[in-house]
């Protein structure tokens, strides 16, 4: 375990003209740490999703990632290349819409193997077979993988896409609502899947959620979104479970039992 | 008949033959880049190779001798057309000969006759965005380029090893240039991709519809992308030419009766009759075969009026 | 002996927002300390805050006032007032806690679950898994269940998994909120055995017993949590 966090986010803030999408945000990730963000829809939890990932650029505020080599770097004064490069090799992004995170016209084996490609990897054979380990890995079973993600269910999608993101070893996952629009059996597995994972990879992820549920179950960590602003924030079982701020009172109460 | 004089020289005015040549020079200052142009309307349709026509035109002076195939051959409607058009509006001398053409102007071949230092190959390019295949998104393909972010290169042969067991794609075969960018070297068969290796000629790529202009100046680095455990190879023929004997030189099937009887000839119609020219003959020749005097060594060469 | 856990003048209670904000007082100042070796039961009658007393010192309710002392990893640190990490570095080296149910996570087997916590101490998958077994063949949980998620197990079926899980590992501090109130005579006897194997082993206790058998045959000392009654003037 290392003393140094993996990235320091401070007092990040993204304005859309008048209206708020997140505001004043500060906290640390460390390596292996699981970080939920939780808050109704608009909240500022994509918002603040995407600035973090660098696809927005927040309007004040500060972020920097602990690169492989131990330095820390400023995420919004990194050229755009670097950018496009950590997104790809360190970092992870799983979207509610699978559709968004894959090549829907290219095979789940080439989809798993773009990302080794595009950082050199020249040997169909090996990429292969990184590819069948990576299916098992999320479940898919080795004879698909020369089907096209349009012929998989929308369970099977979603876990091709967590392959397709997990295959460069990144250190960092951002996840937008990764069981969104699952069946409810479909979403257990597949959570139980990414908790897995997670925990055998040792991955730091941010993961976006309205569901307390998920949160309960993949993060050790938790902040309550309300008006883009974080209201509550801290070990996600005593959030839940010893809720402090009306807000997060309210989404406690508002469902059955997590 | 039109007045040759109500034409400018080679058809374009001054200021757009300007605008090309600038995008030219650009695309011969960085190989393999595709640079926009503000492409005109030609009196011919897009997919008759207005881009290369532009390009030939902006290049193109009254001493150039020109020559012009299609697939390979010289005597195709488009082919004759183009040349015919260069004839009248920059009152050119062409010919069929590959070693005497200065200018070539070409659709999906590369002459077999080696080109040479002064020599330029002009293509016809219908789609210049070798990432088109994955990305339709033109800012994303832009940005890709200038990042160099290549993976989905490998992609696209990674489905071809995936779904045929080797490599499948024949034609428009991704290069990549110096080491830098990825370029479609328009619908060539990857037979001639080693040609542009290191070709002594200029090469330009000229494509109309899509506005794009790009280049490989003489002696540029041309390699073809493939993965270490399917390496590049060109198509191989097990029989030579039926008609000049010319092993190691791209065919063409060509259907002979109703009854599915066919051969294989040269693609490049004038290295096959120069052979034949020469004497050699290939199993399906004719005896008397072609009159020496019309295809005899330089060609057959049309002056200029 | 030496003292692991010393808790001083800690209050607790909860506000209520949803219902105008009211404000409910649990305990105050709450002050006691537990001690290697020894099991330290908390007394008292329903919704004296009991509960609430463990789930504090796990981390698991916030504390509004004093301190909770713990010696962790060679040095002391409030639990009060400690980040998430730091709790969570606590619950992996120095506390353990049984609680009163089983939280189960969708298909992961009983073995695993119990497994679990050896594996987040940097224990082998293995090794751990053969520990686990050990103890659900102690807690004679069925064979047949272990390869099973305890999601479809029995109340006291669940309840053993659970102690199993908060019993594999060799937490200095163990806290346990009614580990035997689901259970047969049989498998109390063997929590009183797993209890008392602890205290040999020099682990400090702190539970909750509502079964009067079981807490007499584990209590060292009790601690009668309505002297924490909000309101009442500490001694
Ligand atoms: N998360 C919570 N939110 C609001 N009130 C709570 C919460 N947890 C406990 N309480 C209240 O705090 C008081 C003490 O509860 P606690 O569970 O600690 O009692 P206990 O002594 O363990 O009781 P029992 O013997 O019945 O288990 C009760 O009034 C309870 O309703
Ligand atoms: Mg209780
Ligand atoms: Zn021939």
């Amino acid at each position: 375990m290392t003393d140094e966090p993996l990235l320091r986010v401070s007092a990040l803030s993204k304005s859309y003209g008048s209206r708020v999408g997140c505001d004043n945000v500060t906290f640390d990730l460390w390596p292996g740490e699981v970080l939920a963000v939780v808050g109704e829809s608009g909240s500022g939890k994509t918002t603040l999703l995407n600035c973090l990932s660098t696809r927005l650029l927040p309007s004040s505020g500060t972020a920097s990632y602990r690169m492989r080599d131990g330095h820390f770097r400023e995420l919004y004064r990194m050229s755009e290349a670097e950018r496009r490069f950590l997104m790809r090799t360190d970092w992870g992004f799983v979207h509610q819409n699978p559709a968004d995170g894959l090549r829907m016209t290219v095979s789940a084996g080439a989809n798993v193997g773009e990302r080794l490609m595009a950082v050199g990897d020249r040997h169909y054979g090996k990429i292969r077979a990184t590819a069948v380990d990576w299916l098992s890995r999320v479940e898919i079973e080795e004879d698909r993988i020369d089907d096209e993600p349009r012929a998989f269910s929308g369970g099977m999608r979603q876990r091709l896409q967590i392959a397709r993101n997990l295959v460069t070893g990144p250190r960092l996952v951002f996840m937008d609502e990764p069981t969104g629009g699952l069946d409810v059996s479909v979403q257990a597995r597949l959570l139980d899947l990414l908790r897995g994972l997670v925990t055998d990879l040792g991955l730091a992820a941010i993961v976006v959620t309205h569901d307390l549920a998920v949160a309960r179950l993949l993060s050790q960590r938790m902040m309550v979104m309300k008006d883009g602003r974080v209201v509550e924030s801290g070990l996600t079982d005593r959030v839940l479970d010893d809720p402090r701020a009306p807000y997060t009172q309210l989404l406690v109460s508002s469902i059955l039992q997590v | 008949m039109t007045d040759i004089a109500t034409y400018n020289f080679a058809y374009l005015d001054e200021q757009t033959k300007r605008m090309i040549r600038r995008a030219i020079l650009k695309g011969i200052a960085i190989p393999g880049y595709q640079v926009p142009f503000a492409s005109r309307e030609m009196p011919m349709p897009y997919g008759w190779g207005t881009g290369g026509v532009q390009v030939t035109a902006s290049i193109i002076g009254p001493d150039d001798v020109l020559k012009v195939i299609d697939q390979g051959a010289d005597d195709t409607t488009n082919a004759v057309s183009i040349r015919a058009f260069f004839r009248k509006v920059a009152n050119v001398a062409v010919t069929t000969d590959t070693a005497s053409a200065t200018i070539i102007q070409t659709r999906h071949r590369i002459p077999e006759h080696p080109l040479a230092a002064g020599q330029v190959l002009v293509y016809q390019v219908p789609i210049p965005e070798p990432l088109r295949f994955l990305e339709p998104r033109e800012t994303e393909t832009r940005k890709m380029h200038a990042l160099e972010e290549y993976g989905l290169m490998h992609v696209k042969l990674y489905e071809d090893i995936a779904r045929h067991g080797r490599i499948a794609t024949t034609y428009a075969y991704p290069v990549k240039v110096e080491g830098r960018y990825v370029m479609d070297p328009s619908p060539t068969p990857k037979f001639d991709n080693p040609k542009m290796n290191h070709s002594p000629a200029l090469q330009l790529f000229g494509a109309g519809r899509e506005k794009r202009i790009y280049a490989l100046p003489p002696f540029t680095e041309v390699v073809s992308l493939d993965f270490e455990d399917h390496p590049f190879e060109v198509q191989t023929f097990d029989q030579p030419c039926a008609l000049c004997a010319a092993k190691n030189v791209y065919l063409d099937e060509v259907i002979l009766d109703d009854h599915g009887d066919h051969m294989f000839v040269c693609s490049d119609t004038d290295y096959c009759e120069k052979r034949r020219g020469d004497g050699h003959r290939g199993h399906l020749a004719p005896e008397t075969d072609l009159a020496p005097e019309t295809h005899s060594a330089p060609g057959n060469m049309e002056p200029a009026q | 002996m030496p003292t692991p856990l010393v808790v001083s003048n800690v209050a607790k209670s909860f506000t209520m927002h949803l219902r105008d904000g009211i404000k409910l007082p649990v305990v105050a100042d709450v002050s006691f300390s537990i001690r290697a070796g020894e099991c330290t039961v908390l007394g008292g009658p329903s919704g004296a805050g009991k509960s609430s007393i463990l789930k504090m010192l796990y981390g698991n309710y916030a504390v509004d006032e004093g301190q909770i002392i713990v010696t962790h990893d060679g040095g002391l640190i409030d639990l009060a007032t400690a980040g998430p990490r730091t709790v969570l570095a606590v619950r992996r080296q120095t506390i353990g806690y049984v609680s009163q149910f089983l939280r189960t996570v969708p298909r992961v087997s009983a073995l695993d679950v119990v497994a679990e916590p050896l594996v987040e101490r940097g224990e082998e998958r293995e090794s751990a898994r053969s520990k686990a077994r050990d103890l659900l063949a102690r807690l004679n949980l069925p064979e047949k269940l272990w390869a099973l998620p305890p999601a479809t197990f029995s109340g006291g079926e669940q309840q053993r998994v659970n102690i199993a899980r908060g019993f594999i590992t060799g937490h200095p501090i163990l806290l346990l909120d009614e580990p035997t109130a689901s259970l047969d005579a049989k498998n109390r006897d063997v929590v009183i055995e797993l209890i008392a194997a602890k205290k040999a082993s020099d682990v400090a206790l702190l539970g909750i017993f509502h079964d009067q058998d079981v807490r007499e045959a584990v209590a060292d000392r009790v601690i009668d949590v309505t002297a924490f009654a909000p309101g009442k003037i500490a001694a």
